[in-house]
Order: C-alpha cells, then sequence, then structure tokens
C-alpha cells in the first residue's frame, strides 16, 4: 500500500474541502471496499479523509419523507424500528448482502458507490477499460457468467465495460424512487438515486455522476403505500454471503386484489439496479393472478443482450420476476 | 457537474492542480491547515496534559493513538496504512486473530470493535483510536476457556483450527445478537465465516448447546 495521510476533518466543510483541493484525496467511511482496492493497487489515495465521525449517521421521519444518514451502517438501517415499519424490502435486501462483520462496517453511502466485483477489474495482467479506458474490455470475450444483460453499450462493447454494479441495498433503493442528498462545494444538492450511476460509454472509469469532493451526505425514500406487498429475490451462487447473479426488488400497491402501481428494479445484470418501467405499466390498473406475472416476467427481459456465459440470465430473470411478484402479491 | 452529455470528470485535470503540486512540501502544509491537523511536535502535545487525544496525531509516517484492547489501555504509534489485524498480530503479538484472506471474504479476522463484530483486515488502526476492542484472548476470564471455547472442544468444531478463532467471535456474537434460534438462523448468522475443513455442522452444534445451556457469553 502506498503511503498516505490520514485526516479526521472536524466538520463537513473541512471533509469537503480536503478531498476537493487534493488531486488523490478519498474520503473514508467503512472502508470495506476502498482498503481492499488499496491493497491491491488499484486505489492509491495520498490522503485519506475519515469522515466517520460527521454527524451522519441519524435515521428520521420528516414529512412523509424517511431520511438516512449516510454514515448508518447497514446492520442499523436493517435493524431500525422505522425502516422496519415502513420499508421492509430495504431490510430485505440489506440482510440479503454480504455478512454479518461486513453490515457491521459498511455505510449507506458507501454501499452505494462500492466498486464493481468484475474479476478482470481486479486482477491486473487482463486489460480492463474500468480501469485503464481503451485497453479493452477483457469478459467480453471472456468468463462472463456474473456480467450484464442489460445496458450494454450499444457501440463496441469491447471499448465498454459490462460489468454490474454488486449492491442489494441499492436495487430495493431504486425500487422505492430514493433521492440522494449530496453535498460539495457549490451546497447541496439533491438527486434521483439512478442519477448517481453513469453509462459506462467508453469511459467506464467514471462511474459515478459525482464532482471531485462532493459528498453523499443521506437518502431519502418517499412515503408509498407499498406496506407488506414487497419482495426482495436474491438468486446466488450459495446461501448466504455471495453477490447476485440475479437479484429483484419487487413493490406493489394493492388495492383488493388490483395492483394500482408497480414498482420493479433488477440487480445483478446492468451497471446499476435496473428498472423495468415496461412491466411496470403493464401491471397497473390489472387483477394480480398467475397468468398475469407470467406475462410480466416474459416482458421483463426484452432488450436483454446477453454473452457466451450469462445467457442463463434471460431466463433466470424472468423465474425470479414471476416468483417475486407472486410473493409481493401473497398469491405464491 | 455534469456536461449535457452526462460525462462527469472524476478528477481535475492536472494543470488545475499543478501550482500546487509544484511544492509538495507546502501543499501538504495547506491540505493540513485545511483539515485542521498540525504539525504541531507530540512532545508538545504531551506537554499540555490532555490524557485522551480527541484526534489522532501524525503524518504520513507515524500516527499516535490510543486504543482499549481487551480491557488494557495502549497507547500505540502507527504507519497509518497498518491495518487493525496487523496492529493485533504484529505489533502487539495478539496472534489469535488470523490473518485468513486478507480482503475481508473469509472471517478469520473476526473481531469485536466497541462490541460489534467485524472484520480487522479491512479496518484501519487509525481509525480505532478511542475504541475498545476485543480479540479471541478476551474472551476467557482467569484461567478458564469462555463457554464458547468449550463448546467448540467438546463438539470438535474444528480440524485444522485457523478459521476457530473468527468463528468463535462470530459464534458469540450470534448469541449475543439473538440470532441463535435455529440451525438455520445460525447458519445464517455464520456464513460471513469460512471453513475450509468444513467443521459446520459441528459448530452450529458447539452454538446450540452453548444457547441452550442459558450461560452468559
Amino acid at each position: 500500500m502506498k503511503p498516505f495521510l490520514y485526516i479526521r476533518p472536524k466538520n463537513l466543510k473541512e471533509a469537503i474541502d480536503a478531498v476537493s483541493f487534493h488531486p488523490q484525496a478519498s474520503f473514508i467511511a467503512g472502508g470495506t471496499n476502498l482498503l481492499d482496492l488499496m491493497k491491491r493497487g488499484l486505489a492509491f489515495p495520498e490522503k485519506l479523509v475519515d469522515i466517520n465521525h460527521l454527524p451522519l449517521k441519524k435515521i428520521e421521519q420528516k414529512r412523509g419523507i424517511l431520511r438516512i444518514g449516510a454514515l448508518a451502517l447497514n446492520s442499523d438501517v436493517a435493524r431500525h424500528k422505522l425502516v422496519n415499519d415502513q420499508h421492509p424490502l430495504l431490510v430485505q435486501a440489506i440482510n440479503e448482502g454480504a455478512s454479518g462483520q461486513l453490515r457491521n462496517m459498511a455505510t449507506t453511502g458507501g454501499n452505494l458507490l462500492q466498486q464493481t466485483r468484475c474479476p478482470y477489474f481486479y486482477d491486473t495482467a487482463f486489460p480492463c477499460n474500468r480501469r485503464q479506458p481503451g485497453s479493452g474490455c477483457s469478459a467480453v470475450n471472456g468468463i462472463n457468467r456474473h456480467h450484464a444483460i442489460f445496458g450494454v453499450d450499444e457501440g463496441d462493447p469491447d471499448q465498454s465495460c459490462i460489468a454490474v454494479h454488486s449492491s442489494d441495498m441499492s436495487v430495493a433503493l431504486v425500487a422505492l424512487d430514493a433521492e440522494i442528498v449530496i453535498a460539495g462545494q457549490n451546497g447541496e444538492r439533491k438527486v434521483p438515486l439512478t442519477g448517481l450511476y453513469r453509462a459506462p460509454g467508453n469511459r467506464p472509469n467514471l462511474s459515478a455522476n459525482l464532482d471531485k469532493g462532493e459528498l453523499i451526505t443521506a437518502v431519502e425514500i418517499p412515503d408509498s403505500r407499498y406496506g407488506k406487498n414487497v419482495h426482495y429475490l436474491k438468486v446466488r451462487d450459495r446461501a448466504s454471503y455471495a453477490f447476485a447473479l440475479v437479484s429483484a426488488a419487487v413493490a406493489l400497491d394493492m388495492r383488493g386484489n388490483s395492483i394500482s402501481s408497480a414498482s420493479i428494479s433488477l440487480g445483478g445484470v446492468a451497471y446499476m439496479p435496473w428498472r423495468l418501467p415496461t412491466v411496470e405499466k403493464f401491471l397497473t390498473g390489472q387483477p394480480a393472478n398467475d397468468a398475469l406475472f407470467k406475462q410480466a416476467a416474459d416482458m421483463s427481459v426484452a432488450g436483454a443482450r446477453p454473452f457466451k456465459h450469462n445467457a442463463y440470465k434471460v431466463k433466470l430473470v424472468r423465474n425470479v420476476i414471476y416468483e417475486s411478484l407472486k410473493t409481493a402479491a401473497g398469491i405464491a | 457537474m455534469a456536461d449535457e452529455h452526462g460525462n462527469v470528470p472524476q478528477y481535475p485535470d492536472e494543470n488545475f492542480f499543478g501550482n500546487l503540486l509544484e511544492d509538495r512540501r507546502l501543499f501538504l502544509k495547506q491540505t493540513m491547515a485545511i483539515a485542521g491537523l498540525t504539525l504541531t511536535p507530540i512532545s508538545f502535545l504531551k506537554a499540555t496534559g490532555q490524557e485522551e487525544d480527541e484526534l489522532p496525531v501524525g503524518d504520513e509516517e507515524k500516527v499516535q493513538l490510543t486504543i482499549q484492547i481487551n480491557g488494557k489501555r495502549r497507547k500505540l504509534s502507527v504507519d497509518p496504512r497498518t491495518t487493525t489485524l496487523d496492529l493485533l498480530r504484529e505489533k502487539l503479538l495478539l496472534t489469535g486473530t488470523k490473518k485468513g484472506c486478507d480482503f475481508g471474504q473469509c472471517g478469520a479476522c473476526t473481531i469485536f470493535i466497541d462490541g460489534q463484530r467485524l472484520l480487522s483486515c479491512l479496518s484501519l488502526a487509525v481509525m480505532q483510536h478511542g475504541k475498545k476492542i476485543t480479540t479471541i484472548e478476551g474472551l476467557h476470564q482467569g484461567e478458564s476457556l469462555h463457554p464458547m471455547q468449550e463448546a467448540f472442544v467438546k463438539h470438535d468444531s474444528f480440524q485444522c483450527g485457523y478459521c476457530t478463532p473468527g468463528q468463535i467471535m462470530s459464534a458469540v456474537s450470534c448469541i449475543r445478537e439473538g440470532c441463535a434460534g435455529s440451525e438455520d438462523e445460525i447458519r445464517s448468522y455464520m456464513s460471513g465465516n469460512l471453513c475450509r475443513c468444513g467443521a459446520y455442522p459441528n459448530i452450529v452444534s458447539a452454538i446450540l448447546d452453548v444457547k441452550s445451556s442459558g450461560q452468559k457469553v
């Protein structure tokens, strides 16, 4: 690991300045991803700005919005009464992610910004556009079992990146229409969580729409009428502690047996949690039943672009959507 | 800010920082001043009679910090790159905590920090300033083993033993956090601790045994 200066800023402004005005400075919160990258020589900050002591841990309800501080730990969020009462989908998703030890370390903001787990990104013996734009993508013609089937660059994927975003939490947050609060040199701004993620294009090294020195300070989830009609289904290579091959966060606003609105987001299939607006629209106003969900499942894979080893994900997405819709609607 | 194509430069271009980087020493001083960290010698800080500093103090080579480890307060001087795991093993010779993968994937390095189990390999020692750490060496009381250690021996919950300290730390946590209600719950809770000898069934038995005995862990 390269030497670095470690500092603990006293307040948010000091923290933002410290990263804004140093070309190689990084925030560190939980550190579960950054330290991993530093040990592997994939990140080499000259200055680490420890933000753990900033007052950004609070989880509170304000005017129909649940606000989760960016430094709230994954385990704190999943245990919190407000979150359990209002957004069980988020609790399910967080508890499906990583291990208990990691959930005790990982923060809400850090989780959203985690780096991909594509093995070619981590193995510096292989070309990787995410590490070095223009060098080529080893996954396109390599072992791409874990890679994307949606959001693949329409040009030459070899000049882009087909890695997937690994967060479970974010898949649920996207389904819940979460927004993020970002603080920076120009004050505070709020954007939909989906606006944080940047399509890889030919510069996949820039994965988030954040300016240098900008810091996520909170996640805000608007009130919804989903109640208990939600389900997070994650399929992976072992029963626990593995990244998703495919996951789905499904939330239904049910009036009696009728679906008055639906929200669906997929994990493990794209560079960001992948919403399915066409399927959501199709389900709206329909009575929940098996035949409807089969149709929705078939629609869910429209536009998928599989590679040599991940064509199974097309079928898996269909099955995951079908199962999670049934469970969310309570007709399983 | 994003331009109309949604592209955002992650790092400012070199020219922007060129003049700052010309004098790296001045630059470091400036950034440290911004961060409220001074280059005041440690001896001066000690002379003020301040027992517990609010911040760990130091530079890129050494940082001074205080951590309570297994009930004992330790004043330490560490390279900022030192992980909590390396601090424990290499500097304090508390080698009970094991280095398995060193990348947060195996759980062998599980310790308690302020009572919560986490991975010492993915945390920096400097980030633990002012905190309380418990390692496997801090579990037993006096000459007798901790009930979970006893149970691991009784149930033959290991072969090579390398993952065992981490398993025991998680096992204790499992009961303390009320997650030992069933075999399934235990297996799920313990899934962050890998055992390549495959002692899983006996680890689960040990936890169930301690749970049902009602002993305080």
